[in-house]
């Protein structure tokens, strides 16, 4: 199986990576238990209006921290539960299209030439549709549920993931222990997802990184236009949707859920490509 | 180069007609039709509208009379705003994101590559570093995020520029959503450039150049800036794509009565005819963009024709 090389790859990844990575995730860390503890210790909940304390500013009055919105809610309980809700889908979103991801580009890579060619031919297809799109009209056209979101999203991510995983799949199948495999007659199916995909992991692991704030991106993209999770419930991208709309009258409902989203995504994003030069040697040099 | 061009255009057929079968099946099999009011209509009239739409028809009929009129540039009529056909009312919204759009790659384009290549020029600098950070931030922040910001800093607090559409004045209200939809592509742009810049720089045709003892800044306008901007070209498409979607954004949050706009209101009102026409409409613009920018890089890249 080869997990040994696996695992030693890791940990030198994890050795070499620089603060950048290590700060970014120490603050999703950070964000991650926010968003379990806060609503579950607040003395507030994220629906309950309170028409007497509308607007109040953060930290001055009433001792909310984040203020409260037009019907008198709570903001910092609502930015966590938001901030729960867009990671939630974002990591099951992401699941979605790694699930997809991986066993497509695994196939094509293993079984190479014609079908491969022809799979691949049709990612190159998809790459070029308008997704997002497609996705609004997907969300109109069917009654908005979490389930559709998820799906919605891993649709679309997966296609850069299959592409990295046929890579990684065509160079892997050159190796011996997949030569041993063959040779003592294991079907094809067998090989590609017994011994060929747990040595994928590591990079797929890392690419996921890079996954997750796109899912995020989508998921507030519609939560902003009004399709994606309803009220009272409600999403960063909800959220700074809301803002917008009180905006002269009260700034902090938009910079706040704001800045968060931008934390996050910046996190996300930092923390991807700081471990895809870890990984890579080839890219630390430039 | 014609047997290259004239397959990748027969490759472009089947995608555009994946999307129309995609999009139309999704408008079909949605719960609820468009004229389901709180109202509830005689059964006479609901089949006398439906019979007007062709809604009464077989789906692969219904289809068939779809894509024949869309050959003729025809899209229906519009569900909500009855007097109109989808046709006109796309004619009436696109000059607008046109220009809109146009303007952003543009700017996009020109500042992109400006600080790519003095990101690169100065590798593992102070300057570097400050580029990178910055495109990063750009690639991180959505336009939903960005665009209010800006409202909120130079509209609302500083009075500088039109808050929106409505209010401002021909030439400036269009600068804030130029620049609004812009930020993140000048940051894809730049990373681009950066990186190819940096390839560049390193390989041997301008260790030759150099060698021959011409100066930096022909070797970067001459040599290394054709050979970097290859993937700058080939992002050229999805740029135009992520314009069309950001477009959906600044125009609703600038209150432009663009494409955007009106997609999200026909989305809102459930005018299905007019969201699949947009939807159809600019799924063929980014397959036909796609395309001219896949043969322009054929046509850079001599490499790439090779089947």
């Amino acid at each position: 199986m080869n997990t040994a090389a696996t695992a030693s790859t890791f940990a030198g990844t994890f050795r070499s990576v620089g603060t950048a990575v290590k700060v970014s995730g120490g603050i999703l860390l950070f964000v991650a238990v926010m968003a379990l503890a806060v609503p579950l210790l607040s003395p507030h909940d994220y629906f309950s209006m309170d028409l007497e304390k509308r607007f109040l500013s953060p930290m001055l009055e009433g001792a909310r921290l984040f203020g409260t919105d037009d019907l008198g809610r709570d903001l910092f309980v609502r930015t966590f539960s938001g901030t729960r809700v867009t990671l939630l889908v974002a990591i099951v979103a992401s699941f979605v299209s790694l699930v997809i991801g991986v066993a497509y580009g695994a196939i094509a890579g293993y079984a190479g030439g014609k079908i491969d060619a022809v799979m691949m031919r049709l990612v190159d297809a998809l790459y070029a549709l308008p997704f997002m799109f497609l996705v609004i009209l997907l969300m109109v056209a069917f009654e908005r549920n979490f389930l559709l979101i998820f799906v919605a999203i891993g649709a679309i991510n997966w296609l850069d993931m299959a592409r990295i995983v046929r890579g990684q799949t065509l160079s892997l199948k050159e190796r011996e222990f997949v030569d041993a495999a063959r040779l003592i007659g294991v079907p094809p199916l067998a090989i590609v997802f017994r011994h060929v995909v747990p040595n994928l992991l590591g990079v797929v692991a890392v690419y996921v990184t890079l996954t997750i704030p796109q899912a995020i991106l989508v998921e507030s993209f519609l939560s902003f236009l009004g399709l994606g999770v309803q009220e009272p419930q409600t999403s960063l991208g909800g959220l700074v949707n809301d803002g917008v709309t009180q905006m002269e009258r009260a700034p902090w409902l938009l910079l706040i859920p704001g800045t968060l989203l931008a934390i996050i995504l910046l996190s996300f994003n930092f923390l991807g490509d700081g471990l895809r030069d870890a990984l890579d040697p080839r890219r630390r040099r430039a | 180069m014609l047997r290259f061009a004239l397959l990748r255009t027969l490759s472009a057929i089947p995608t555009l007609l994946l999307v129309i079968v995609l999009a139309f099946l999704m408008v079909h099999a949605a719960p609820g039709g468009p004229f389901d009011d709180e109202r509830v209509l005689p059964p006479e009239n609901a089949r006398n509208i439906a019979a007007a739409y062709h809604l009464d028809e077989s789906l692969p009929r219904q289809f068939v009379r779809y894509l024949s009129g869309l050959v003729r540039g025809d899209l229906g009529p519009s569900y909500h705003y009855r007097d109109h056909s989808v046709s006109e009312l796309i004619g009436a919204a696109l000059p607008l994101s046109l220009r809109l759009g146009l303007l952003s790659i543009a700017l996009a384009m020109v500042a992109g590559i400006g600080a790519g290549v003095l990101a690169a020029l100065k590798n593992n600098t102070a300057t570097d570093r400050l580029v990178t950070g910055v495109a990063m931030i750009g690639i991180s922040v959505p336009v939903f995020v960005v665009a209010p910001l800006l409202v909120l800093v130079f509209a609302v607090q500083l009075g500088w520029l039109p808050a929106s559409w409505s209010s401002g004045d021909a030439g400036w209200r269009l600068l804030l959503p130029v620049v609004a939809l812009a930020l993140p592509q000048i940051a894809y742009v730049t990373r681009l450039t950066r990186a190819g810049m940096i390839e560049a720089l390193n390989s041997d045709f301008v260790r030759t150049a150099r060698a021959q003892g011409l100066g930096l800044l022909s070797i970067v306008r001459f040599h290394a800036l054709k050979a970097a901007l290859l993937p700058v070209a080939s992002y050229l498409g999805p740029a135009i794509a992520a314009v069309l979607t950001g477009a959906v954004v600044v125009e609703t949050i600038f209150g432009i009565p663009g494409l955007g706009q009106l997609f999200v209101r026909g989305a809102l009102n459930r005018d299905y005819t007019l969201v699949l026409g947009i939807v159809v409409f600019c799924a063929a613009l980014i397959v036909l963009l796609n395309l001219l920018v896949d043969l322009l890089y054929g046509f850079l890249d001599p490499r790439i024709r090779e089947p």
